[in-house]
């Protein structure tokens, strides 16, 4: 697996001093600033960076094609000794899908929602005059038992929207592979899906490149995944290329600090705290709630304590209840039975009937900070707000006591007090959506997803702030998350749900230790981790129908 | 059958242009991508528009300068649109070009990002609203000023029949034309305005009324325009018409129709409000507000309202035209805007028997075209600000 | 399949109770304004004598609710009632023989002459908007775009009545080709027939080609975007190919519903156009009621307007439900 395997293998791809440039305002601007790509016969390059890195315009790029309003200004793409940029749109045409194949991010959007999944498998093996119908069909069905789907002699009859979002992604590469590329580009394959999910697409995804032998770029954001299935690692910075090296290299030993940043973001991790005492009264607790929307109960009896300083990470996939049993502590969502008590009283369920004193201790932070703040208020008017509304300074003394927190989430009032949100980036709106929680001084913050809309670099130092204020301020937070990751570097105790029940909960040392519930044991063991060998090992020793939605289905 | 066989044979000679069009194209650049990527149904376009043009220039060559004039009449209003267009684009190119120059940065960097379409219609608003405005000082007549000449020829040329005093003449009972455009202006466009203006104070509140409380208010509200724009809206204009025309006349009646047609649009204003509303409401900082313990009032007020005045105001121009347009067809109708106001829709319909004179006296027959146009210049004015606007919303969140 | 069949029976329900209340809102706008129709009618030298038999003779001396009912009743089966001209000609003259003509026996000729209006226009703008528009989608951005935007924005900016001199102008006084005037009558020939609706039909033409095409363009636009033509552009499949068999069978729906949607619009241009043209349709007769007060024809061209459009926004409805994919074939 090392890049020294293809030092003698041909080049497929050659890139040289690409320039692109994309178009808004009625100006062109620069998107990618001269880059080189290599790729040779067979091998995989995983193209990372953050998001406006540019690697999916470079990714497309090479396959000689630009979205709207995006080109190549300057710069050659070469495939298998055919000029891409000089060639007809004839000749290019000639070359997608038969020689060159393109796996998009959302398999949903992706396929036509008004044919069936074999049919446009085997549209461009027709076409291309590569196999006829019937053959291309029957070689179809085995690619989709290759990939692992269920019923693969029938699951190509159904359409798009009767398939789940892992089968069409794996559908969607075995439709790639239709008339066996030389190249695929694959463009964040996984990112929109649920961890258990995503380690069968990248356990087959991998398997069905090696075996035969297709050279390919895998596009992502996600350090771990692209350790699990690239030879070699480019990493991209605003359009610039920072370092490129073979995988266990680059892992091992980065050159560049901006590598090295992004590498060490792994490494935050806070000591957990000591056990809290028993007796003690929590600052929140959940009660045998159970709710529903409309008639459908979506919560089950779920129960769990929140003390005093502690951070309680409330972890599961998409659909599995964390955020609305946060709808049920903020009293957004009464629930149907149950109840929420605060340092030992029970709250009214209905936020409406809770006084100001009551909600001015819970407080939120979203997960969108474009939609969590007014785009017409500036930043101290934000911040002010709920200053006035509970504290009732006005004048200086709001303006004060604004300043004061605007030091705390460490944005210089003196610079940004006058902004307006889309003045600022991610991170910094998220900051302040911070002060704006503890404006209100509250004693319990619930956090929903606060990182999992920024790049990594920034997500840390939120969490690191957060973790901070913890620590001055003696809050308590609870955590909903779907990222393992910032659950061991910031929870005390995790609590784990799926399908609006509570699986097992307890301190977090405990929680990463086995032996636990089968359902947190799968849920841990599907993360990636930056070892490359990491996907080898699990599925040797989990073997292939113990991962993902297969082995979730086997619990229930 | 010879004008088929002249078209098919136009066309095959156009489609063959096309055709060497790209050719040379292609040689003389040495396939170059446009020329080499470029499909024959483009080309064939290219042809084609280019055969339009020329026919266009030798039209108006021929009107201009080579026909007799009595042959020339034919062409009379061809002319005046050539002239018509270039001249709007002028004074629309030199228009921008001030505004490039002159005001503060921002106006400058509008007018620098501003298509020439928009400049336009810019300028024929603010020139409408100048008239609508000082129309008492602008006209040289009053509105209802009968003079004892009536049908005076447009052009002020008395040779042609025509009068100095009344340039653009008089009509079939001797009321002065261009006084009664200019009083066109504050009357329909005012009347238009009011009405919209009462449509979006009733419709919009109600709207973001019924997007912030939901429940029931929303269900009784929604169910009730449901049912009244189940009715087209011309359509419930005349029966509401009908029903007012028993009670009052005059401008009693013309009362009654901007009542009306405030109430008609009004249920148009309240689904684009709700809708606006509804997309604000879901959004975390109401969400933050309410567990905030805000009031309803500074929900409504603080933080929805700065929000939607974007989407709001394109609409206002879109429901402008929409009013302005009804009210004009309702005057046309005669059951509109009523005497003794001058109005454009119902200066067509006076004058509308003008128009078959055309042959023989284009200028004649201007004058009813000149009220529609009036309407139709302010509409399409309008519209292309408008649209500019939504385009550049749209750009702005890619 | 099933749920499709619930789906469209719902909204079939949903269109018959709007249409009872829109006739409803219909019959009382007219009849529970304060004070009297028949004093209004007849002015301020009004007999007691004449407004008491009047008033009989439209039935006013009855409670509303049970006159709404006999309405709708005779509604249902086709009876419209007498108009009001004829009711006063009758009462006046005192020679009320029972024999008058009904508003159905006014209406029915003309609402076959308003449909051949719109059954014209309709073969003439569908096929030319849709066509215009998807090529403007195609080549968006081009001058033919461009162009296209302008002129369309100007059409819709225009008044019915605008177009509809303009084309006279040009069409049929500077170019004596097709005659202004639209006098249809009983037994006339198809062609002349033709030749004389041609005028107008080419008006309303204009008005919806301009709206039909840009929201067609609009929604082409809307699906050019999509993630699914970006993958079939990637396989190499040909461009024709990539519109016909991947654009189309998406765009079915909403390309549909643009032209229900536009039809509808056509209702409200048809009464403008037939009174430019003189045609004998539905509109120009609603708009003469309208100005001599006959409401039982107002009422009845009113409902009539109300029952098209409501059955062409449900006919769009039903037909973007039937085509979507995602509906027909349930999960």
């Amino acid at each position: 697996m090392s890049s020294d395997a293809f030092k003698d293998a041909e080049t497929l791809v050659e890139m040289r001093d690409i320039h692109m440039e994309g178009r808004s305002d009625e100006e062109w601007h620069p998107i990618i600033k001269g880059v080189d790509l290599t790729l040779r016969k067979g091998e995989v390059l995983g193209l990372i960076g953050e998001s406006g890195a540019g690697k999916s315009t470079l990714g497309l790029a090479s396959m000689g094609f630009c979205r709207d309003g995006v080109r190549i200004s300057k710069g050659s793409v070469i495939f298998d000794g055919i000029d891409l940029l000089a060639a007809s749109a004839e000749e290019k045409r000639q070359l997608l899908g038969k020689r060159i194949a393109y796996v998009a991010q959302s398999a949903a959007a992706s396929f036509n929602p008004a044919h069936r999944l074999i049919d446009q498998h085997t549209e461009a093996p027709i076409s291309h005059g590569v196999l006829s119908k019937e053959d291309s069909e029957a070689d179809g069905m085995e690619l989709y038992r290759k990939l692992r789907l269920p019923n693969p002699d029938e699951i190509g009859f159904r359409y798009p929207h009767q398939v789940s979002g892992g089968q069409l992604q794996r559908a969607m590469t075995a439709m790639a592979m239709a008339c066996r590329p030389d190249l695929i580009i694959f463009d964040e394959p996984t990112t929109a899906l649920d961890v258990t999910t995503q380690i069968e697409v990248l356990a087959s995804i991998r398997e069905i490149v090696e075996e035969f032998n297709t050279a390919a770029i895998y596009i992502t954001h996600d350090l771990a995944v692209v350790a699990q299935m690239a030879d070699t690692i480019k990493v991209l910075l605003k359009g610039d290329e920072v370092e490129e090296a073979e995988t266990r290299e680059m892992l091992s030993n980065p050159k560049q600090d901006y590598t090295k940043s992004l590498w060490a973001v792994r490494e935050f991790q806070r000591p957990q705290k000591p056990a809290v005492q028993t007796g003690t009264t929590p600052v929140i607790a959940v009660q045998n709630v159970t709710a529903a929307y409309g008639k459908v109960d979506v919560l089950h009896d779920v129960s769990f304590d929140i003390h005093q300083g502690r951070t309680v990470a409330v972890v599961g996939e998409s659909g599995s209840g964390k955020s609305t049993t946060a709808r049920c502590i903020t009293g957004l969502l009464p629930p149907r039975l149950g109840q929420i008590s605060l340092a030992g009283t029970a709250l009214p369920l209905d936020y409406r009937k809770r006084d100001r004193e009551q909600l001015k201790k819970i407080q939120m932070i979203y997960q969108m900070a474009d939609t969590a703040l007014n785009p017409r208020k500036t930043v101290g008017e934000i911040i002010g707000r709920p200053v006035e509304f509970y504290t009732g300074l006005t004048g200086a003394a709001k303006r004060k006591r604004v300043e004061e927190l605007m030091d705390q989430i460490e944005l210089p009032a003196s610079q940004f007090i006058d902004r307006l949100p889309s003045e600022m980036s991610g991170g910094q709106k998220q900051r302040v959506g911070i002060a704006r929680s503890l404006a209100a001084e509250p004693e319990f913050i619930i956090c929903d997803e606060v990182t999992s809309a920024l790049d990594q670099l920034v997500a840390e130092g939120i969490l690191r702030l957060l973790a901070d204020l913890q620590d001055k301020l003696n809050l308590s937070y609870m955590f909903i998350t779907h990222d393992l990751a910032t659950v061991k570097s910031i929870a005390d105790e995790v609590v784990v749900m799926k399908d609006g029940n509570v699986v097992e909960a307890g301190p977090k040392t405990e929680m990463f230790t086995p032996p636990h519930h089968p359902y947190t044991d799968l849920l841990l063991s599907s993360v990636p981790e930056m070892d490359p060998d990491w996907l080898t090992n699990l599925l040797q020793e989990r073997g292939v129908d113990n991962i993902g939605d297969a082995a979730v289905g086997k619990m229930t | 059958m010879s004008g088929i066989m002249t078209f098919i044979i136009a066309l095959i000679v156009i489609a063959f242009a096309g055709w060497v069009f790209r050719f040379v194209g292609q040689k003389a650049t040495n396939n170059a991508p446009t020329f080499r990527d470029m499909p024959f149904a483009v080309a064939f376009g290219y042809a084609l528009g280019v055969a339009a043009l020329i026919w266009a220039v030798w039209t108006y060559v021929q009107a201009q300068f080579i026909l007799p004039e009595a042959e020339a009449n034919k062409y009379f209003f061809f002319v005046v649109a050539i002239h018509g267009l270039l001249l709007a684009g002028a004074a629309a190119y030199v228009f921008r070009l001030l505004g490039r120059i002159v005001g503060t940065a921002g106006s400058r960097k509008l007018f620098r990002q501003m298509p020439l379409t928009a400049a336009f219609g810019v300028l024929v608003i603010l020139v409408y609203a100048f008239m609508a405005i000082f129309a008492g000082a602008l006209a040289p007549h009053g509105q209802e000023e009968v003079f004892a000449q009536a049908n005076v020829v447009p052009g002020g040329n008395p040779a042609l029949g025509g009068n100095p005093d009344f340039p653009l003449g008089t009509d079939q009972i001797g009321r002065d034309i261009l006084s009664r455009l200019i009083y066109g202006a504050r009357n329909t466009v005012g009347i238009a305005f009011v009405t919209t203006l009462i449509a979006f104070v009733v419709g919009g509140g109600l709207g973001f009324l019924a997007a912030t409380l939901r429940g029931w208010v929303d269900q009784v509200l929604s169910r009730a325009v449901d049912v009244l724009m189940a009715i087209p809206a011309l359509i419930f204009a005349l029966l509401l018409i009908t029903v007012a025309k028993a009670w009052v006349d005059g401008t009693g009646l013309t009362i009654a129709m901007i009542l009306i047609m405030a109430l008609i649009d009004s249920t148009r204003v309240f689904r684009l409000a709700r809708a606006v509303g509804m997309n604000i409401v879901v959004m975390d900082y109401i969400e933050a507000a309410k567990l905030r313990g805000e009031k309803l009032s500074y929900i409504v007020f603080r933080e929805i309202l700065p929000n939607a005045t974007a989407p709001l105001l394109a609409e206002f121009g879109l429901r402008f035209c929409f009013v302005f347009l009804t009210i004009s067809s309702l005057s046309f109708l005669g059951v509109g805007i009523q005497p003794p106001l001058a109005d454009w829709g119902t200066m067509v319909k006076d004058m509308s028997s003008f128009i078959n004179y055309a042959a023989f006296a284009p200028q004649v027959s201007a004058a009813p075209l000149l009220a529609a146009g009036a309407i139709a210049l302010l509409t399409v004015a309008v519209n292309f600000v408008v649209d500019w606007m939504l385009h550049r919303s749209s750009g702005l969140k890619d | 399949m099933n749920s499709v069949l619930k789906i469209i029976a719902q909204r079939l329900a949903l269109g018959l109770l709007t249409l009872f209340i829109v006739s409803i809102v219909i019959f009382a706008a007219v009849n529970l304004l304060p004070g009297d129709f028949a004093e209004a009618i007849l002015g301020q030298g009004a007999t007691p004598e004449a407004v008491a038999a009047i008033r009989t003779d439209l039935g006013l001396d009855q409670h509303p609710v049970l006159r709404y009912f006999q309405w709708l009743g005779g509604v249902l089966q086709g009876d419209l009632g007498n108009s009001f001209a004829q009711a006063n000609f009758a009462s006046f003259v005192g020679d009320d023989s029972g024999v008058r003509t009904t508003v159905a026996q006014q209406i029915a000729p003309r609402f076959a002459n308003t449909m051949f209006l719109a059954g014209v226009t309709a073969a003439i703008a569908v096929p030319f908007a849709v066509t215009l528009g998807i090529l403007a989608a195609l080549y968006r951005n081009s001058v033919f775009d461009r162009a296209a935007n302008i002129t369309t924005l100007s059409s819709i900016s225009s008044p019915e009545f605008f177009l509809a001199y303009v084309l006279i102008l040009f069409l049929a006084v500077l170019n004596p080709w097709l005659p202004s005037l639209s006098n249809i009558y009983d037994g006339m020939a198809f062609s002349e027939r033709l030749e004389k609706t041609l005028l107008p039909a080419l008006t309303l033409t204009l008005v919806v080609t301009a709206h039909m095409m840009r929201m067609t363009r609009a929604a082409i636009i809307n699906l050019l975007a999509s993630p699914y033509i970006e993958m079939a552009r990637l396989k190499g499949i040909k461009p024709m190919r990539v519109i016909v068999k991947h654009a189309l069978p998406n765009a079915l729906a909403p390309i549909i519903n643009v032209i229900a949607l536009n039809l509808a619009y056509l209702i409200t241009g048809v009464v403008v156009v037939e009174v430019v043209f003189v045609y004998p349709g539905i509109g120009q007769l609603f708009v003469d009621s309208v100005k001599i007060r006959d409401i039982p024809v107002v009422q009845a061209c009113c409902l009539i307007f109300a029952a098209a459009y409501i059955l062409l926004n449900l006919t769009a409805d039903i037909l973007s439900i039937v085509s979507n994919p995602r509906l027909r074939h349930p999960k």
